[in-house]
């Protein structure tokens, strides 16, 4: 049994510090409980660490959680410090709640997203054994890993260039496996679409967001009342949507590319694959290295039935959560939604019924 | 003529006086009226006219004015039921004559009725109130003036004040020989007087005069019966009047000694005659308009009621100086015989300031239950190219009985619409009037219509425009005067119009306006007024923050919709990609329930779409109109200040002309000094006219701001409680949208 989560979480300048706390009864673990303190590069680390290794080729790798980005929220509550004298003490006291919110709501969501990333892991039957993710755990120094370096970004971004070059090239394959040919076409739609979705899905929210921001004159009282109090409720949503809509896109943005990223090694391989057997054949022709393009078409082959097998049962499994996930989160929403909605209309006939009622 | 008018004594320690010597007495202060009327048929020509005119005006027209509000009050509290009812017949007659005319049309009409020759005089009566003291010098007052009787009565009268002045007012005596001085201490009572019963007098122009002009003669025998005392000769022709409508037995040997002098004092009173009727009709016009008139379209009621109130605690405050007169009245025997007509008359007095009060509470809530019904109708573009123009159907339903039909139709043009206003602005406006402003002309915005376009925007503008226009029409036929106003109903009955050409933007006449704009915010700018009192002070502070608050909303409503707008375009495209990321999926009922999505999202497009425009429609139209009639609202005040520093102009003109005068006189310039003198009456005369006017405006400029905020609250309540309605309904749809959703969602498996 291994559970994992993030306990507790704290922000330092430009730091956040997860507390990454773990429950298990595996025996390679030196306690049953413990926790470590991590930061957001060691997740990356974890996460490259997985992506590097051959053995992982032929399962999805979770994807990695984004960079924690408080830039924006940090940057309001500058401007309203040095702003202070010029609003009114309720003006300012209200916008300092309202960044205080926003911020503790980007702070959760980074933290869900960094917790989520440990629980697929720590649920995965291959990668939960990995070595790295156990000194992940329960090592409880620095790793001491650092940022990667410009020659490394670099590197990274022609290693890019030529993988999606090379994904082009590749996908011009025909599968043999029809399962493989149709997850792939749809996961390269799919991958599109959620992209695009999620994009206007944000752009909803944040216009969602910023229409509210007016305030009432005190000509009515009540009416002004009710206004801020709507206000507060379309924030509540655009929030809400945003949790529940935008987020699930977005993470199954970045799901769908490890899905695509694993069918992209699969097609590797198989063009691996096919191409030792061209050598092997040419090989045998010329009589010449048999036994090396023997080997190396046999552990080309090898490694292509490993990955296409893990693979297939790791598509099953990302369809299956997907849907799962889509479900709970739609389900989600529309409650909210409807929450939100029967609340807003009780405001308002509230407010109708004491306007009416005063005449 | 004119030292002897500046001569008259004030007349405040005078009816003090008076007023020590009775307290009640009060009906015979009608059987006064009663006989006044009943010496009508005797007649004299306008010389009378002319005399009653000096005399009157030598005397003391002050105390006149406040002593006739009294008459109501006073006789209101003796005679109250009873002799309500033959004044019911005595209006019926009136109103048969004319039923559907204005308050002031029926007065004319009445007397008509009584006395022919009284219509002629009336225009004469009419002027004289307006410029009281002026009117001596003025040749209107009839050719016939020559007639060496009506000097020789002047001269007594001149003479006779300075008698009263020695024999009753104690402190001027000395003054005497000093005209200017006398002048000084003259002017500010006068003032005073006038100032309570002022508000009326914008309504009653008419009445006021005669009241003012057929009141003094009353007082005058009143006081000249105080001061036989003194026993002169002169005070006989005063006397005389008295006793001959009185018929008192008492100065009739006074009366035989001086013949002349009794025919020209005759002259007056029976002059007066036809002129007081006139007072009393007026006054009693009034309370029968606003019965009739209240019934039936409850149009003038309102103002009316407010100048019986304002006149009622006149009467009250001031009710002792009234009552000598009575006593003196009632001294007399009252003639008994045809009389009763004209004394229902005077009876009815009583009735309208009680009934009045009552009239006007109801009226308060009546007011909104116009009969009238405006609507602004189907534009259509009519023509081509830039002389194109948008017609608009203004269909009226009305159950008033000043408008023909109970529905009509006509077409008017967005430029008809903007000289309605310009005609009503004129002639309101600087009544202190809040004249409701239509909607601004927009080049832009109708160039686009022009250049025929059919997209959004334009039919956007067009509707908004109509609305607007609505708006404006209806509360301009709420407006209990504008409604009255002949051009009104021109614009809503009359078929074609006259086509206004002073508005348009680019015009002569609308680049004069603009001058006449920026000179008026110039002088506005340069006017420093000295505020005296503090409601309009703290009103116009009022305004001032409502405005900015108001301007303030309506650009938070406009990003409102802005953001509202673009929420909805983004959820449309938003709606758009999640039916597509439903039809990419593979998981039946996972793509089911995103086109579902895609569906939510897409009908909440369209409530985003319908709320934009219930934001633009029900919100933002109406703030925007509030900031337009704020900006009329302080264009009244503008008008008030404006009134005030035309009265401070002529006072300060006044004073300049005393000056030179007090110089003549030291450097003993006779023959100029005569100039000068008619000079400082012409100018008291301005004094006294414009300080009116600016009480007037003053007191319209209250009661249409009372009036205009009334409105607002009501009006922005119901505007309010539509537009959450609107919200509530989105609500609502919006709960079911997702309500169906979320089976949908629910059934993913």
């Amino acid at each position: 049994m291994l559970q994992v989560d993030i306990s507790d979480a704290l922000s330092e300048r430009d730091k956040v510090k997860f507390t990454v706390h773990t429950k298990s009864t595996l025996p390679n673990f030196k306690q049953n409980e413990f926790s470590v303190v991590r930061q957001h590069e060691e997740f990356i680390w974890l996460h490259d660490s997985f992506v590097e290794n051959e053995e992982y080729a032929g399962y999805i790798i979770p994807p990695a959680p984004p960079r924690p980005d408080f830039d924006a929220s940090r940057e309001k509550l500058q401007k309203l410090g040095e702003g202070e004298g010029s609003m009114t003490k309720e003006e300012f006291t209200k916008m300092k709640q309202e960044l205080e919110a926003e911020y503790l709501a980007i702070f959760k969501k980074t933290v869900a997203m960094h917790e989520v990333f440990l629980c697929r892991v720590a649920a995965h039957p291959v990668l939960r054994k990995d070595l790295n993710f156990h000194v992940f755990l329960e090592y409880n120094q620095d790793l001491s890993v650092r940022g990667k370096n410009k020659k490394e970004k670099l590197e990274d971004f022609f290693k890019n260039v030529v993988k999606s070059a090379d994904g082009v090239l590749v996908a011009g394959v025909k599968d043999v496996d029809d399962f493989f040919e149709h997850e792939k076409t749809f996961l390269l739609e799919y991958h599109n679409r959620v992209k695009d979705a999620s994009a206007k899905s944000d752009r909803m929210i944040r216009s969602h967001k910023s229409k509210i921001c007016f305030k009432f004159e005190p000509f009515f009282l009540k009416v002004s009342e009710l206004f801020e109090k709507t206000r507060k409720i379309e924030a509540r949503i655009a929030a809400d949507e945003d949790l529940k809509l935008a987020d699930l896109l977005k993470y199954y943005l970045r799901e769908s590319q490890a899905a695509k990223d694993l069918l992209y090694r699969r097609s590797r391989a198989l063009v691996d694959y096919e191409n030792a057997n061209k050598a092997l054949d040419k090989a045998r022709a010329k009589n010449r290295d048999v036994l090396q393009a023997e080997t190396s078409q046999q552990l080309c082959c090898h490694k292509f039935e490993k990955i296409s097998e893990s693979a297939k049962q790791e598509l099953i499994d990302f369809k299956t959560r997907r849907v799962a996930a889509f479900r709970k989160n739609l389900v989600e929403l529309a409650e909210l939604e409807l929450k939100h909605a029967k609340g807003n209309l009780q405001l308002l006939q509230g407010c109708l019924g004491i306007l009416k009622g005063n005449t | 003529m004119a030292t002897s008018s500046e001569r008259s004594p004030p007349p405040f320690p005078d009816s003090e006086d008076q007023d020590v010597l009775d307290t009640e007495e009060v009906r015979g202060r009608d059987s006064d009226e009663d006989e006044d009327l009943f010496g009508s048929p005797s007649t004299s020509p306008v010389t009378g006219m002319d005399t009653t005119l000096t005399s009157d005006v030598s005397m003391k027209p002050p105390s006149d004015i406040m002593n006739d509000p009294l008459i109501e009050p006073m006789s209101s509290q003796t005679e109250n039921k009873p002799a309500s009812e033959p004044s019911d017949d005595f209006f019926d007659l009136t109103n048969n004559v004319s039923v559907v005319a204005a308050a002031a049309t029926k007065s004319d009409d009445f007397v008509d009725i009584l006395g022919s020759e009284t219509g002629a005089q009336r225009g004469e009566v009419v002027k004289a109130d307006v410029t009281v003291e002026a009117t001596i010098d003025k040749s209107e007052v009839t050719a016939g003036i020559t007639d060496p009787l009506s000097q020789q009565e002047a001269k007594q009268t001149s003479t006779a004040p300075v008698i009263d002045l020695s024999g009753d007012s104690q402190p001027v005596t000395s003054k005497i020989a000093n005209p200017l001085v006398d002048l000084f201490s003259d002017a500010p009572p006068a003032a005073e007087a006038k100032k309570p019963s002022s508000a009326n007098v914008d309504l009653f122009d008419d009445e006021e005069g005669s009241d003012i002009f057929a009141e003094p003669l009353q007082t005058k025998p009143a006081k000249q019966l105080q001061k036989s005392l003194f026993g002169e000769p002169d005070e006989d022709v005063f006397g005389e009047p008295l006793g001959a409508i009185s018929k008192k037995p008492v100065p009739k040997e006074q009366k035989e000694k001086s013949v002349t002098t009794k025919v020209t004092a005759g002259g007056p009173l029976q002059d007066s005659k036809p002129a007081n009727i006139f007072s009393q009709a007026a006054a009693s016009t009034p309370s029968v308009t606003s019965t009739v008139n209240s019934k039936s379209n409850g149009v003038h009621s309102e103002e009316e009621g407010d100048i019986f109130a304002a006149e009622a605690t006149v009467e009250l405050s001031l009710d002792s100086p009234r009552n000598e007169r009575k006593k003196e009245a009632i001294a007399k025997p009252s003639a008994p015989t045809p009389t009763s007509l004209p004394a229902a008359a005077s009876l009815t007095k009583p009735q309208p300031p009680a009934l009045e009060e009552l009239e006007e509470e109801e009226e308060e809530e009546e007011e909104d239950k116009f009969d009238i019904f405006v609507s602004v109708k189907d534009p259509e573009k009519i023509g081509d190219g830039m002389n194109a123009y948008m017609a608009y159907k203004v269909s009226t339903q009305t159950t008033l009985p000043m408008f023909r039909n109970k529905t009509f139709t006509v077409r008017r043009r967005f430029s008809d619409f903007l000289g309605l206003y310009e005609k009503l602005s004129e002639k309101h406006g600087p009544n202190g009037f809040i004249v409701p402003p239509p909607p601004e002309k927009s080049l832009l915005g109708m160039t686009k219509v022009k250049v025929g376009k059919e997209d959004s925007s334009s039919t956007d503008f067009v509707e908004r425009r109509r609305g607007a226009l609505e708006r404006y029409l209806q509360r301009v036929v709420n407006h209990p005067s504008l409604l009255q106003d002949p051009d009104v109903r021109e614009f809503l009955e009359r078929e074609e119009l006259p086509r206004a050409v002073s508005t348009q933007a680019l015009s002569g006449a609308g680049f004069l306006k603009m001058i006449n704009k920026a000179t008026d915010a110039v002088s506005k700018m340069t006017i420093k007024m000295n505020e005296s009192d503090v409601w309009f002070e703290e009103k116009l502070q009022e305004v001032e923050s409502a405005d900015q608050q108001f301007r303030k909303l309506h650009a938070l409503v406009e990003s409102l919709v802005v953001h509202r707008k673009e929420l909805s375009l983004n959820t449309a495209s938003f709606a758009k990609s999640a039916a597509m990321l439903g039809s990419a999926e593979d998981n039946t009922a996972l793509s089911r329930a995103l086109s579902q999505l895609a569906e939510v999202e897409d009908k909440m497009e369209q409530l985003h779409q319908e709320q934009a425009a219930n934001d633009t429609f029900t919100f933002a139209e109406m703030i925007a109109d509030y900031i337009r009639l704020l900006g009329a609202v302080r264009g009244s005040f503008d008008h008030r200040m404006k009134a005030w520093q035309r009265w401070q102009d002529a006072q300060s003109m006044l004073q300049k002309k005393r000056e030179t005068e007090a110089k003549l006189l030291w450097a003993n310039k006779p023959d100029k000094l005569q100039l000068a003198k008619e000079e400082i009456a012409e100018w008291e005369a301005k004094v006294t006219q414009y300080e009116r006017d600016f009480e007037r405006v003053s007191a319209t400029v209250r009661k249409e701001v009372i009036r205009f905020e009334r409105e607002k609250t009501k009006n922005c309540k119901r505007q309010i409680i539509k537009y959450l309605e609107c919200l509530l309904q989105s609500q609502q749809q919006l709960i079911k949208y997702w309500e169906a959703f979320l089976p949908e969602a629910k059934a993913i498996a």
